[in-house]
């Protein structure tokens, strides 16, 4: 069986777990039927609890679904608390179905797997030693990825259903009104977890800051909430993002951002009451440097951005040069706090972001996207999942679900050390080829083929070089030699979904 | 030519390889460092075994720490701990460079 973007998939897989392949980008309009969550229901005065432990003993069974949100990034302190309790309390056979995991989730994932506690995985990524462990067969069920958009179609259809869902939260309040916006841990948007608040039958708040009832504005609603439980502390403040943002001075970066610059105002999406969306790396915060002096030349505001929000776009929303940002999860404290105060900056849920069974999701209405990909393929198919050993260190993020934007950008540079990043076919695809409109290089872009009205308009720009994909792929292969293609076992250690809920590749157990 | 003492060529730095040659009895032996092993490890040994024939050294022991560089600098820093080991950078072999 193989998806339409010519991937071989696991024939005993697909059919023990009933997935079609890859077929399209296009979703139609098909009607659809969403699932509600079980209430037990209480005047909510008894919610406060002092200990994990009582809330696991009351809650848990052998074979639940549990999540955790990842907003607390590399300061997580909860995950790996109540993973703990877990783990001693000897319960086995639990599906993890977190919106992502973080590098400080990595071990505990890794005991919890080895104890037999945890035996599915659903996450919208892995990297590091679970990346590792889990690429070398570790988990024997294979691991479902699923970008943040396919999660919430996902809860949203029963694909996934949450038993128990464990929140941490900077400040609540006893009946379980919380936000991200107040307390020592503050990560501003809840996006993610707003999902499985008002999904799971059970919902756990963990909190190191019981505030006073009634509290707002409430992200999560005192109706979703089962529990309340104190801990104390939810999360390092110095590690959930970065502290202020810095411009990069990298001259690669640079080129590639000013060219991704060069492609939207030349683009015919550059005009006033446009929309967007960047990332957090390097290069993206440059285009975000480049793109507000564009907007200030030629007197164009922006509707909204969108998505992963950094300090240089609220600080575009403070400008007035971005009317609204609609804000899904902050990468740094600036944009964190600025939520707080700022108005005009909106939470939205990662249905609301991404999801595309909906009746209309922001990314429907987006109309340019910066993306970024470990690697890309003469096809324009998209790579963040695997790298160049093919093993797991990457996550899908909201990749697939923003590259449906009307201008899709993947930037990028040529090679990376050795490692070329256009290459002829890449190790797994994410994203496909079909919802990618344009590749940045430090040398030069290449146009998908498809966008007959993208070449006219950015072919004879100064400074611009358009190659063909295959050429941009040669340069990279010249540079740095041809690798020898890796070896992998028969065995399939994770299956990638395309934002549908179909198969679009499987990623092998590697060969060592 | 005839490795003399223990000589290190290149830094650890990105998109450069380390070289540490020192002297052996029978034949050459490398001991690579990658992580792009898997893809580019036979071609990064060929580039240094070849570059070591060319400058006729028979027995050598070569321990390389890559950090994903090119074959011009492989080639380029073992020429550099070649001579070094053999203490001829005052005399170099112009001619097989």
């Amino acid at each position: 069986m193989k998806s339409k973007v010519n991937r071989e998939l696991p024939d005993d897989l697909m059919k023990q777990l009933n997935y079609q392949p890859f077929e399209t980008t296009e979703i139609g309009n098909p009607e659809i039927q969403r699932v509600a969550p079980k209430v037990h229901v209480s005047t909510g005065d008894d919610k406060i609890v002092d200990s994990i432990k009582k809330v696991v003993d009351e809650t848990l069974e052998d074979g639940m679904t549990i999540s955790f949100h990842h907003h607390f990034r590399n300061g997580d302190y909860v995950f790996n608390k109540v993973m703990r309790v877990i783990i001693d309390a000897g319960i086995k056979n639990l599906t993890l179905a977190p919106s992502s995991l973080t590098g400080v989730m990595n071990d505990m994932v890794i005991e919890a797997i080895k104890a037999g506690t945890i035996t599915n995985i659903t996450s919208s990524g892995m990297r590091g030693s679970l990346g590792d462990f889990v690429s070398h067969g570790g988990l024997k069920n294979p691991v479902i990825f699923r970008s943040h958009g396919n999660r919430a179609r996902s809860i949203e259809h029963g694909d996934i259903k949450i038993d128990v869902a464990f929140l941490g939260v900077p400040s609540a309040d006893r009946l379980g009104n919380a936000n991200g916006m107040k307390g020592d841990a503050v990560f501003g948007s809840l996006g993610y977890a707003l999902m499985d608040a008002q999904y799971a039958d059970k919902v756990v708040l963990l909190t190191d800051n019981i505030v006073d009832y009634p509290n707002t504005p409430a992200s999560i609603k005192q109706t979703q909430v089962d529990y309340v439980v104190k801990v104390d502390k939810v999360g390092d403040p110095d590690k959930i993002g970065s502290g202020a943002t810095r411009f990069t001075k990298d001259p690669k970066e640079l080129k590639i951002a000013s060219m991704v610059n060069d492609v939207i105002t030349h683009s015919p999406y550059f005009k006033d009451g446009f929309s967007f969306q960047t990332g957090s790396g390097g290069a993206a915060l440059a285009v975000t440097r480049y793109l507000r002096q564009a907007m200030i030349d030629n007197q164009i505001k922006a509707s909204f951005a969108l998505g992963g929000i950094t300090k240089p776009t609220t600080d575009l929303l403070n400008e007035g040069l971005v009317k609204k940002v609609m804000d899904v999860q902050d990468f740094d404290k600036g944009a964190a706090d600025s939520m707080h105060t700022n108005g005009d900056q909106q939470e939205i849920d990662a249905s609301w972001y991404a999801d595309p069974d909906n009746k209309g999701a922001m990314v429907d209405q987006l109309d340019v996207v910066i993306l970024s990909a470990l690697e890309i393929d003469t096809k324009f198919n998209v790579n963040v999942m695997t790298g160049s050993d093919g093993v797991i260190r990457g996550a899908i993020g909201g990749h697939q679900d923003a590259a449906t934007g009307k201008l899709t950008i993947i930037s990028a540079p040529l090679v990376r050390g050795r490692i070329a990043t256009v290459v002829p076919d890449v190790t797994t695809v994410v994203t496909p080829g079909d919802s990618v409109d344009v590749l940045v290089t430090e040398f030069g872009i290449a146009i998908n083929p498809k966008r007959t009205d993208l070449l006219d308009a950015l072919s004879n720009i100064p400074g611009l070089p358009v190659y063909k994909i295959e050429d941009l792929q040669k340069m990279a292969e010249k540079r740095v030699g041809t690798p020898k293609p890796l070896e992998y076992t028969d065995r399939t250690v994770a299956l990638i979904e395309y934002r549908d809920g179909t198969v679009i590749d499987s990623i092998k157990q590697v060969k060592d | 030519m005839e490795i003399k003492k223990t000589a290190i060529a290149g830094t650890l730095e990105s998109s450069d390889i380390q070289l540490t040659i020192s002297k052996a009895d029978n034949g050459i032996s490398i001991d690579l460092q990658s992580d792009v092993k898997k893809v580019f490890g036979d071609q990064i040994e060929s580039v240094i075994k070849d570059t070591l024939a060319k400058l006729d050294v028979k027995d050598a022991k070569v321990k390389a720490v890559d950090k994903g560089a090119l074959d011009c600098v492989i080639k380029a820093r073992t020429i550099a701990a070649i001579q070094r080991a053999a203490e001829t950078t005052d005399t170099p072999e112009w001619e097989v460079l």
